[in-house]
């Protein structure tokens, strides 16, 4: 059995451990530290011990043939035959990705009347484009989707697939894990490829962003990821490449889920393109004051960003929230109220040009990422700013 | 209509501290509590018992402390819970963690639903929901934002896409992942509470649900975390200093050059 080993001869009963614990697994029994049966070998006391006493021990399982995987496939996302952005994103990752490990980068589209315009996908890094079109393939069914690339995945043997984050990419993704029994990791910030084993390093927030985990899938495959919107870049580049593969659609038995209605909405206006963005977090004390944040937003032509935490406690539509699991944002100025800045928030501000922050601690992580640290309180210095703003506006007016 | 809805038990804060003495990470927030997104999915399976009858139980894997979360289901309505717990589970990933999952609502059979909640707050992957349905071989739904319509064996509920919104129909049994603009989970009442202190709490172990052990916990996790870390963070930051009226005229000027 699998299981978290102390090596009592290394041991030296400092207790760092036990503090480290979350789960109360760890104790203190003759001065040595002994784990009991809370622990769910999370492995946050390994990296704490300073003295490399505590490892895990796992057990081997049947391995499969990795060397018989090869390529980086991607899967290409549509939605009512439209490319989803974060596709492009993941193709040049992909190339990147595939430089490193020498193989090549394969995209996969599946819809129906979407085989008219490839080019894009070559240029933004894929090799080779595998495309099925069918009328069934069109609504992104998780069912019909699921049997597919199954069948894909038995007859090519990827050795990386990656797919967005999207509403569908974390419903099929998982959904195709389990069927080929193999590991993802979602919401991956960094993808690299490891030098000594070849493998596809990924790394992701954890614990609500305070914590980066990078994690590796040594001996299942594909090695699957999803990566959010927005984190990784797409860039285009001049290429040869333009080798388009039909495949078949598999018998696909009838989806049981049946689409009654298909809404298409308008893209609700998303922060992720604002050039100005004032955001707020949790210092901001009380719901009235996101008035005043409002107003410095409409004073500044910009939009208004919130963190987690308010979108939590119901004071904020999650649209307008920023971070891994809200909108990532790259706006020429960044003006931050009250953010203290977790490491999920902060993964999805890196773009921005010009971070000015305001908040009352001053060794508050957001200050880590700021252009301009500003220790103080939020409101009074809201009220300031506008008030000046105000001022300034008048004056023009009367000029 | 027996109904099933999966909980975690996480920590009541997500706060990470780096310790400046050790430099070790040191994780507050030890009480454990009841996933937040897991208590929307739980409020909708009570209200499905209210509306059209049936049972649910609340299902968790975890720790034998996490039997407290499962009473805290009972006592907002819960009818019972069932705790996976076994030493040999510890370790699991997404994988084996739905795959144990899988188990226990094998073992409590003839289940027509499995509410889950969109994504538990400390790993945040929603990967448990589809895993657990392809364990499961029936079909899954997720962002469900309202139930329309639900009987014994069919539903109809609403979903959120990358484009818009979607009304599906399904017959049961489904899986659907719920998000939290679906409903507000009520407080315990104090009967309810009474009634969570008894109530039955069903422990199983890998022996008892016949688990594959090639399948659960660390052996069965696919993947595996290297290490974890607080990344380093450069500070170039240029401090604005003064009284709340010279930091703003400061900054309003910083503002003025950058736009």
């Amino acid at each position: 059995m699998s299981g978290l080993i102390i090596d009592s001869d290394a041991c030296r009963g400092c207790g760092i451990c036990i503090k480290s614990c979350t789960y109360e697994a760890l104790e203190m029994k003759d001065k040595k530290a002994k784990v009991n049966e809370n622990c769910i070998l999370c492995g946050m006391c390994i990296d704490s011990c300073p003295f490399d006493a505590i490892k895990i021990e796992k057990e081997k399982t049947n391995s499969i043939e990795l060397d018989k995987y090869k390529d980086i496939w991607v899967f290409i996302e549509q939605n009512n035959g439209v490319i989803e952005a974060v596709s492009y994103e993941l193709l040049s990752k992909a190339r990147e990705l595939s430089k490193e490990r020498n193989c090549s980068v394969k995209a996969i589209l599946l819809g129906e009347n979407v085989g008219k315009d490839l080019d894009v996908l070559f240029a933004y890094g894929a090799d080779k484009v595998y495309i099925s079109e069918h009328e069934i393939l069109k609504d992104n069914l998780e069912e019909v989707y699921l049997e597919f690339l199954d069948k894909v995945i038995l007859d090519y043997k990827p050795e990386i697939f990656l797919f967005g984050a999207t509403n569908f990419g974390r419903s099929i993704a998982p959904r195709i894990a389990a069927r080929v029994k193999t590991g993802l990791t979602a919401d991956c910030t960094i993808l690299e490829i490891d030098e000594k084993s070849g493998l596809l390093n990924q790394t992701r927030p954890a614990f609500g962003g305070n914590l980066m985990a990078q994690i590796v899938c040594p001996e299942h495959r594909p090695q699957m990821a999803t990566v959010r919107p927005g984190v990784m870049e797409a860039v285009k580049k001049e290429t040869n490449a333009k080798e388009v593969i039909n495949i078949d659609m598999p018998s696909i038995k009838e989806p049981s889920i049946k689409i009654i209605e298909n809404i298409i909405e308008e893209k609700a206006e998303s922060i992720s393109d604002a050039e100005i963005i004032v955001s707020v977090g949790r210092g901001i004390g009380s719901q009235k004051n996101l008035a005043l944040v409002e107003k410095l937003a409409e004073l500044l032509g910009g939009k208004v960003g919130v963190s987690r935490p308010l979108v939590d406690i119901g004071w904020a539509d999650q649209k307008n929230q920023i971070g891994q699991t809200g909108s990532i944002v790259a706006p020429k100025l960044l003006v931050t109220f009250g953010i203290s800045g977790a490491i999920q928030h902060l993964a999805g501000i890196s773009g921005a040009e010009t971070i000015i922050s305001i908040n009352t601690d001053k060794d508050a992580a957001i200050f880590t990422v700021a252009n301009y640290k500003v220790v103080g309180d939020c409101v009074e210095i809201l009220k300031s700013m506008i008030s000046k703003l105000e001022k300034k506006c008048e004056k023009e007016q009367a000029v | 209509m027996k109904i099933v809805v999966c909980v975690k038990q996480v920590p009541s804060t997500n706060e990470v501290r780096l310790d400046p003495e050790t430099n070790t990470i040191i994780r507050d927030g030890k009480q454990s509590v009841i996933n937040p997104f897991d208590t929307y999915a739980l409020e909708e399976g009570i209200k499905i018992k209210e509306k059209i009858q049936g049972e649910v139980i609340a299902l968790s894997m975890g720790i034998p402390a996490a039997e407290k979360i499962l009473r805290d289901a009972v006592s907002v309505g819960a009818d019972r819970g069932m705790l996976l717990s076994d030493r040999s589970f510890a370790g699991a990933d997404t994988l084996a963690t739905a795959y144990t999952l899988s188990l226990g609502i094998r073992k409590i059979s003839e289940v027509d639903l499995i509410l889950c909640g969109k994504m538990a707050v400390d790993g945040d992957t929603a990967q448990i929901g589809p895993e657990l349905a392809e364990n499961l071989k029936i079909p899954h739904i997720t962002n469900v934002s309202e139930i329309i319509e639900v009987s014994d064996n069919e539903i109809t509920c609403r979903t959120i896409t990358e484009t818009g919104k979607r009304l599906v129909k399904t017959k049961t049994p489904v899986l659907l992942t719920v998000l939290k603009d679906i409903n507000m989970p009520r407080l315990p009442s104090i009967d309810g509470v009474i009634n969570s202190l008894d109530a039955s709490v069903i422990v199983e172990n890998a022996e008892s649900l016949r688990a594959n052990k090639s399948y659960i916990g660390l052996s069965g996790s696919p993947t595996q975390v290297v290490k974890t870390y607080i990344p380093e963070r450069k500070n170039e930051s240029i401090e604005i200093e003064g009284d709340s009226e010279t930091k703003s005229e400061k900054i309003n000027s910083v503002i003025k050059e950058v736009i």
